[in-house]
């Protein structure tokens, strides 16, 4: 594959964080490193585990395809593969894939000499994932508490579990999440449109450029938040998000196993309130 | 940093600590209902439900007695509903009454202390009426109370008045605002009954005493002719708030939540729920409400109506009274082949009160 004329320069040696210079090469325009190695074997052995465990799940329904965790009964002890094994394989996969992906992030940022808040945001991501299937699991004692591996199949265990405490929008960190995930979008969105909006301008006109759009937003409401702030602001709601939907869940059980509505008897004992 | 902003974070800190103290913590005890990883998992945090054993424990039956050989009938006077059980059968029962309803007040709650025999207290006329009620449910409801039965205990706990009765609500107060505010629609206040939620605080009257459906999922995935609305999804979820608090269960203890309407999906806890409804109904409408006549003002609610049941009141936060239990099996004369008089009059007070 050819290689950009401008790339040359960025293909520097070093800033590996584990294994020299053994695996400091590329493969056409892909870093592989230690990390690509091991997220390149992580991400086969568990993909061919799912199509073993779709294949013994009796259905060729991509929709339908389910690989359960074990049962409660097996506690957090090893299950058979058929009986929950191949979860529990798939899921260290998964964890071995997604962090060797974010420590490969971070072998690029420092070959670039760039700062780590690629790595950091996706983190995050890997958090949620972590507190569903390992750390939730971990603090209620079973593997059996994570969720199924399945389109179908993780939305049931989404409806189910939320209903295990009877009414989740009043889940606090379901709240925070939500407000998070919502005005991440209508950043975006704005963002978004923005941006086209300026690279797209009308016929015989020129590329619009940045003070074009901060303009647009101070006649809009008096104020823009630049084209640094809005990153940062991207990457604040976006990392919140993730955080407190992770955090929603861990409380989901561990901390909590009452119905959500009765948590907040807190607030309503207040001593604020006329009767 | 100024001192307005440590004060901020100091009030911060604070109010976190507050709030955060509000959890509970593992060990968590979890049951699977279901399939592995489908998510039909009841939760109980282990201390929750040390003290849920704790405070339902059902006490030691009474020391059994020799048959007297003769009904209760030929040996006390003014005995209505329980003539045909056996003389020392009937002492022994009226002894475990008591320990089971009036423990503080003793045979005086409802007995005269001049005659027992005297029907001189309001107490009395209930209590024969809540006779043939626990019997009626050991004989007709078994497929909902099974051959564990109830007792008098089931509700009573050891208090004259059970905890978890209830009263209609009153009418909500006129519209306060006006305009396009939304009127009082019966919820959007803390609704005790539904864990403190918003949802309708009185979906009680509506569906245990009226018999109005619960059906609120549409069983069309596109508008059509099966019309069913968020605000009678409200109520239906009030409901299902008050079953789950009173049972000490998770939604999922009686649904499977991707298709609550599915019987084919449902565990069959299901079933002996919707025979429950059924039941609580039958009580509330047959043997409750009516003795609305008999009560003195104190007992009744404000708009004069008896206390009535619902599911807790039976359960008291646990998926079967006292665990499952039976106190009913060394209590047979009001079991489900007990004699008591279901449709004997049951009097009312000043009745007999003449020396014999």
């Amino acid at each position: 594959m050819a290689m950009l004329s401008f790339e040359q320069k960025y293909r520097v040696r070093g800033g590996t964080l584990i294994g020299g210079d053994l695996f400091d090469f590329w493969v056409g325009p892909f870093y592989v490193g230690f990390f690509g190695v091991t997220t390149a074997f992580f991400a086969a052995l568990g993909t061919a585990l799912i199509v073993y465990g779709a294949s013994l799940g009796g259905t060729g329904n991509i929709w339908q395809i389910n690989i359960s965790p074990p049962d409660l009964s097996y506690g957090l002890a090893l299950a058979p593969l058929k009986q929950g094994g191949t979860w529990q394989i798939i899921t260290v996969c998964a964890a071995g894939a997604f962090i060797s992906w974010a420590l490969r992030q971070v072998e690029i940022c420092r070959k670039l000499g760039i700062g780590l808040h690629v790595p950091f945001a996706f983190s995050f991501a890997i958090l949620a994932y972590l507190t569903l299937e390992v750390i939730r699991p971990l603090l209620l004692g079973a593997w059996g508490h994570g969720f199924p591996y399945g389109i179908i199949g993780h939305l049931d265990w989404v409806s189910n579990v939320g209903y295990q405490y009877l009414h989740f929008h009043y889940n606090p960190a379901h709240m925070l999440a939500i407000t998070f995930f919502f005005t991440n979008a209508l950043a975006l969105s704005l963002h978004g449109s923005l941006v086209l909006s300026a690279a797209n301008p009308g016929a015989g006109e020129v590329v619009k450029s940045a003070e074009h759009e901060n303009q647009y937003y101070r006649d809009v409401m008096g104020w823009s938040i630049g084209p640094l702030g809005i990153h940062r602001l991207g990457m604040f709601l976006a990392i919140n998000a993730s955080f407190w939907s992770a955090v929603c869940m861990l409380i989901s059980g561990p901390f909590w196993t009452r119905g959500w509505p009765e948590w907040w008897s807190w607030w309503l004992n207040l001593p604020i309130w006329a009767h | 940093m100024s001192f307005g902003l440590k004060v901020a974070g100091a009030l911060t800190v604070v109010a976190g600590v507050f709030v955060a103290s509000h959890f509970t913590h593992p060990p968590i005890i979890s049951i699977q209902r279901g399939y592995r990883g489908v998510g039909d998992v009841v939760l109980y945090q282990a201390a929750d439900l040390e003290h849920l054993r704790a405070a339902n424990r059902a006490p030691a039956p009474e020391p059994a007695q020799d048959p007297a050989g003769q009904p209760a009938s030929k040996v006390y006077q003014n005995v209505k509903v329980l003539g045909n059980v056996d003389a020392n059968e009937f002492l022994r029962l009226m002894a475990a009454i008591t320990n089971w309803v009036s423990p503080q007040q003793g045979c005086t709650y409802c007995h005269s202390q001049e005659n027992l025999a005297y029907d001189t207290s309001y107490a009395k006329i209930v209590a024969r009426r809540m006779l043939q009620m626990t019997e009626h449910i050991n004989k007709d409801w078994q497929n909902h109370v099974g051959i564990t039965g109830v007792t008098c205990y089931t509700c009573h706990r050891g208090l004259p008045v059970p905890t978890n009765v209830w009263f209609n609500a009153p009418a909500p107060a006129p519209h306060a605002v006006g305009g396009f505010a939304e009127a009082n629609q019966g919820k959007n206040l803390v609704s005790k009954v539904a864990v403190d939620s918003s949802l309708p605080y009185d979906p009680l009257t509506t569906f245990l005493e009226q018999s109005n459906e619960i059906r609120v999922q549409s069983t069309q995935a596109l508008p059509g002719a099966d019309n069913v609305s968020i605000k009678g999804a409200d109520w239906t979820y009030a409901l299902m708030m008050s079953m789950s608090a009173g049972l000490g269960v998770n939604c999922n203890y009686c649904h499977n939540t991707r298709a609550f309407r599915d019987w084919d999906q449902s565990p069959p806890t299901r079933v002996s729920a919707w025979y429950g409804i059924r039941l609580v109904r039958d009580l509330n409408n047959n043997y409750l409400d009516p003795l609305k006549t008999v009560f003195p003002a104190n007992r009744l609610g404000p708009l004069g109506d008896s206390p009535k049941v619902q599911c807790a009141t039976c359960h008291k936060g646990v998926y079967k009274p006292l665990f499952g239990v039976s106190m009913v099996k060394d209590y047979p004369e009001i079991g489900a082949n007990g004699p008591v008089d279901l449709s004997a009059p049951i009097g009312s007070v000043g009745d007999f009160t003449a020396k014999p």
